[in-house]
């Protein structure tokens, strides 16, 4: 059971959220003009990291408000909270989750 | 290799079980194969398997960084069915039944195979419409289904709560779908691949690849650097990690789906029973344990235990359907980690590296699909060309947008 601090609400249990998948995923700038390539990376294909993950969460059963964390998809550690905007603090280039 | 059978267990017993050969070679690693497979689970053994055996390609590696059959292979239930909406996957996943009903002939390993049906029960009208349609749709593919009342579900499990919450308003049934040996499956592909030339490679990490020209050249593992002419990928769950290393991106995401045991006890449950609406499909094993999975954790992770909130869930669906099983204990629970596509439906075939083949993608749905995935497969990297059963199946098709929008994968919603 991981135990999400929402940035509206505090902590709660998962049960109270659903995930809506990988953050900061940018639409194609001229839609108009993206190739089927584009719109396949857009729409389908993800990083899927073993290790640090930016991901989308909404409080359902609370705030229903949706907001991003930085988590750890092997240990299951949230590392960080953020808004929706906002940009993570927690950086990694090498996939491996490291604490600020 | 000695061959299985009665005979030779008779003669074995009587020299008190020490005489047994040994199931599959431990080879050192060659400098170059022909083909290297990575991934020793069902799909990259039975690939190798089908190389060897009917296409002629016998110099194979198939690499495993854990043990053989260790991953998703052994975590599944055990389920085969051929019960698909669509035609594109009816027709592979038929074909793979029909391997499966003579697999232990083929393989001269006892898998098991207990064609007792696969029922799938609906928890509300609507359901039940959508049902007719499915059941339809599969009889269409030339596949046997057939929708059951209430009074015929009741026939075959006595015990089932029909007026449960969500009150059970019929079902149908895949007679022909049923249930196996998981190990024995992967255990008797690997048995005869290795005895046709196969190099089993256990404890074999692949840590990197080199590339050229759009071709993987070699790959580097925990023991040694390996070349080969042609690459395949066969790993569930860590597939966007090894398409990374030959620059490759996947529509892969990575959850794992949980599944878990009771102690044994006596037959007392003959089909396996799914309920997509309250999510809990059940069977029992040969050796009298109550296999019980459900829906999968829905975030992406690599850990593969799973979280509590599901278990209770899938327990909660189970014992509406089945009370009789409220003093069973739990004997085992753990995750295997799934390699779910966007529409949820496999990527067999060719790549945009010239020489790299993938199976991937098989979501929560991947062992029944085992003979059909090795045997295509091994037919399409030997012709370089998709398997006509595999080309609706190809990368290409999230761009195309010919989406196989299966919901049908693991006979639930998703």
């Amino acid at each position: 059971m991981l135990r999400i601090k929402c940035p509206w609400c505090g902590v709660r249990d998962q049960t109270d959220f659903q995930f809506g998948g990988e953050s900061h995923i940018a639409r194609p700038e001229t839609p108009e003009h993206a190739s089927d390539a584009e719109w396949a990376n857009y729409l389908y294909f993800r990083k899927n990291p073993k290790g640090l993950h930016y991901e989308r969460w909404v409080h359902s059963y609370g705030c229903r408000q949706w907001f991003n964390i930085a988590r750890d998809t092997l240990t299951h550690e949230i590392i960080e909270v953020y808004k929706m905007g906002e940009q993570p603090s927690t950086r990694s280039d090498t996939g491996k989750a490291n604490k600020k | 290799m000695n061959s299985y059978s009665g005979f030779s267990l008779f003669r074995n017993a009587l020299t008190g079980h020490r005489h047994w050969s040994r199931a599959w070679r431990d080879p050192v690693p060659k400098k170059h194969y022909d083909v290297v497979i990575v991934g020793a689970g069902g799909h990259g053994l039975a690939t190798a398997y089908y190389l060897a055996k009917y296409q002629g390609v016998k110099n194979v590696a198939v690499l495993e960084k854990g043990y053989l059959g260790g991953g998703n292979s052994g975590r599944n239930t055990q389920v085969s069915r051929s019960n698909y909406f669509y035609p594109e996957s009816g027709a592979f996943y038929e074909h793979s039944l029909k391997l499966f009903e003579n697999l232990a002939q083929e393989i001269n390993f006892n898998v098991m195979f207990s064609q007792r049906g696969v029922l799938a029960i609906c928890n509300s009208p609507h359901e039940m419409e959508l049902y007719r349609r499915w059941a339809n749709a599969i009889q269409m593919n030339g596949i046997d289904s057939k929708i059951l009342s209430r009074e015929g579900i009741k026939k075959l499990i006595p015990h089932i709560n029909l007026d449960c919450r969500f009150p059970v308003y019929g079902g149908f049934i895949q007679k022909r779908g049923g249930i196996s040996r998981h190990d024995a499956v992967t255990w008797g592909y690997a048995r005869q691949a290795s005895a046709a030339g196969v190099d089993i490679i256990q404890q074999c990490e692949v840590v990197g690849m080199d590339s050229s020209d759009s071709r993987v050249t070699t790959v580097h593992t925990t023991r040694g650097t390996i070349a080969a002419d042609k690459f395949a990928l066969c790993v569930a769950g860590h597939s966007s990690q090894l398409a990374a290393m030959a620059g490759l991106r996947l529509p892969i995401t990575s959850i794992p789906l949980q599944a878990m045991v009771t102690e044994p006890v006596r037959p007392i449950l003959h089909t396996c029973l799914v309920s997509a609406h309250i999510h809990v499909y059940v069977s029992q094993s040969d050796r009298g344990e109550i296999v019980i999975g459900g829906g999968a954790d829905l975030y992406n992770s690599y850990a593969q235990r799973g979280g509590l909130p599901v278990q209770h869930e899938n327990m909660e669906a189970l014992l509406e359907l089945l009370p009789i099983f409220s003093r069973l204990r739990l004997m085992r629970q753990w995750a295997g980690v799934c390699d779910m596509t966007p529409d949820v439906s496999p990527i067999v075939g060719k790549t945009p590296i010239d020489n790299l083949y993938i199976s991937t993608g098989w979501g929560t749905g991947g062992y029944k699909a085992i003979p059909a995935g090795g045997d295509t497969l091994a037919h399409t990297m030997v012709h370089d060309q998709a398997h006509d059963l595999l080309k609706p199946f190809q990368l290409d098709r999230f761009e195309t947008g010919h989406l196989i929008d299966e919901g049908a994968a693991s006979g639930v919603a998703h």
